[in-house]
């Protein structure tokens, strides 16, 4: 099949931000859709609404020529319907073909109806490039981390939310240009009455380097060695199930198959058997680090360093060895 | 008060996943069905809550899928709710499950439609804004807690690194997850009481799939463990920075 050329078409990608930073994630999806836009020969533009600290125009410097932006305060809060309408309307004004997200948290919530609103074909938790040499394909993520599925995208216009983590944010020194986005957004249906952000944490969707812990610290008064190596390593903490369900740890530090799906490039679990359904959650991890003192714990099977022994003697040791590194 | 809650048939979360057909459709041999944990647990169970306390409302189910998933429709209705409805449709691919789930809504008049956060086999998160966006309807997603007030709720939702409180007017769609309430097994007079809740079968509009999937493929194997004798830790670290180089 000839390769498909598109004309006065583009790569829009949202750019997500919450108090005045660009996230992480949106700029991976802003370096994987930079990389999209010159697969398909057709600029990479970025959409984004509200204000930011940072300078808008530097965002180029991820790939992409062109920022639309409304600069409105009132945007800052993301409604996902005011945001989808205003979205889908830029998408149909610039003609763009390839819409792009993160699958973060506020891309679950907008992509689907920017979908749905434009007919769209919906890929979410892509993890790789998309394949343009027999049509579009995407590879995501399917039954929860354990396989991946190639899926073809048939509509004239396409969404793709990237899965945090999956894609290298490209860094170059490009400037974009930014084009004022002139919005009237309807009054949001929901009312927020109250938000609280973990301030200081790293969100465990972005955390590069997790540390997580199980049933074999025995009780919440342990965590001290899982939260002493996380904070030498930057690292974000999470448990597995029967934690969160014990009330040791709050539950939105759950990971595994019911709870959230992770993948960072270093991922430790100190007494953690490795249940089939914890598995699911982590095993898109790139290293994975296994701590416990039960050879025969299946999590050892799916890991890529361990070490059989007593978490409570080797963990602080580990700390001690970060830190020592670190200087 | 009227309340549709969307189901879905997912493997058991201990299924082994394979592949046949050149790696093109899910092995299903051997493999034990089950409501998709978020449907169930969440979903459904705060829905049946809600009845609990006002006796009055009606609940019903919905699942887009052929004869084979009424096993599935049925122990939800063991669980509670009035009646079932089923698309007989086979479920394409998102957009078009939306589709049909958003024409059985907007003649059921629903005001409250609740999804799970996402199906564990495909992952997609989507269905919730997808039918809110056809019906032109506020989506709360991922909420860990919801209560009802005359017709305002008030919905504890997760967002990006922290929860955020949001009141809404209904009809609003909102997808569940865990804290919305706590799993529940039916007991023997639900199961009775199930074969007889009816179970409408209708057929679909029309829609158009907008995906298809072309292949699966399995996660490479891992090359297998490096293990570190438990008096070096160090070692271990050292590994980490120097071999991996993830930090």
């Amino acid at each position: 099949m000839k390769k498909l050329k598109y004309f006065n078409m583009s790569v829009l990608i949202f750019i997500d931000h919450s108090e005045g930073h660009v996230k992480k994630a949106s700029l991976e999806a802003l370096s994987y859709g930079a990389r999209v836009a010159s697969q398909l020969g057709v600029p990479a533009e970025g959409i984004l609404l509200g204000t930011i600290s940072g300078n808008v125009a530097d965002l180029g410097k991820y790939g992409v020529k062109k920022i639309h932006h409304a600069a409105q305060e009132s945007l800052n809060h993301l409604d996902a319907q005011v945001y989808a309408r205003i979205i889908a309307d830029a998408a149909t004004a610039t003609g763009a073909t390839v819409l792009l997200f993160s699958n973060n948290l506020s891309g679950k919530a907008v992509a689907p109806r920017v979908s749905a609103r434009l007919k769209a074909g919906l890929v979410s938790g892509a993890v790789a490039l998309p394949d343009t040499s027999n049509g579009f394909v995407v590879k995501k993520n399917v039954f929860s981390g354990k396989a991946f599925a190639n899926i073809a995208l048939t509509s004239l216009v396409k969404v793709i939310a990237l899965n945090p983590n999956s894609y290298a944010i490209q860094e170059g020194s490009g400037t974009a240009e930014v084009a004022p986005l002139n919005v009237t957004a309807d009054a949001p249906k929901v009312k927020v009455v109250s938000a609280t952000q973990a301030s200081g944490q790293v969100p465990l969707t972005e955390a590069e380097i997790v540390v997580s812990g199980g049933r074999g610290l025995k009780g919440p008064e342990n965590w001290g060695i899982v939260e002493d190596l996380a904070r030498a390593l930057g690292a974000a903490t999470a448990c597995s199930r029967p934690v969160a369900d014990a009330h040791w740890r709050p539950h939105n530090e759950h990971v595994g198959q019911t709870g959230i799906a992770i993948a960072p490039n270093l991922y430790i679990a100190i007494g953690i058997s490795g249940a089939i359904q914890h598995l699911a959650g982590v095993n898109r991890s790139k290293v994975i680090v296994v701590i416990n003192k039960d050879p025969e714990a299946p999590f050892f099977k799916a890991a890529d360093y361990g070490i059989v022994g007593d978490a409570f003697e080797v963990v602080p040791k580990m700390t001690e060895a970060v830190k020592k590194l670190k200087g | 008060m009227k309340i549709l809650v969307c189901v879905s048939k997912t493997p058991d979360t201990t299924a082994k996943i394979a592949f046949t057909q050149n790696n093109t459709k899910f092995a299903t041999d051997g493999v034990q069905w089950i409501i998709n944990p978020y449907d169930e647990w969440y979903a459904l169970v705060r829905a049946i809550e809600l009845k609990e306390k006002d006796p009055s409302t009606v609940l019903h189910l919905v699942t887009v899928g052929a004869a084979d998933t009424e096993p599935i429709i049925r122990k939800a209705l063991a669980l509670g709710g009035d009646e079932a409805i089923r698309i007989n449709a086979d479920s394409h691919d998102s957009y078009y499950i939306a589709s049909q789930i958003a024409a059985v809504a907007k003649q059921g008049g629903y005001d409250l439609i609740f999804t799970g956060k996402e199906t564990i086999d495909y992952n997609g998160s989507s269905i919730g804004g997808m039918v809110a966006e056809l019906l032109d309807l506020p989506y709360i997603s991922l909420a860990v807690k919801f209560d009802l007030n005359g017709t305002t709720a008030t919905v504890i939702r997760e967002i990006e690194g922290g929860e955020e409180t949001d009141e809404v007017n209904l009809p609003v769609v909102v997808s569940c997850q865990k804290g919305v309430a706590e799993q529940r097994i039916p007991n023997m007079k639900g199961i009775m009481g199930a074969r007889t809740k009816p179970l409408k079968v209708v057929e679909p509009v029309a829609a158009e799939p907008l995906t298809s999937v072309v292949s699966f493929e399995l996660p490479p194997a891992k090359a297998g463990v490096k293990l570190v004798p438990a008096d070096n830790p160090a070692e271990l670290i050292r590994l980490l920075h120097e071999e991996a180089k993830v930090f």
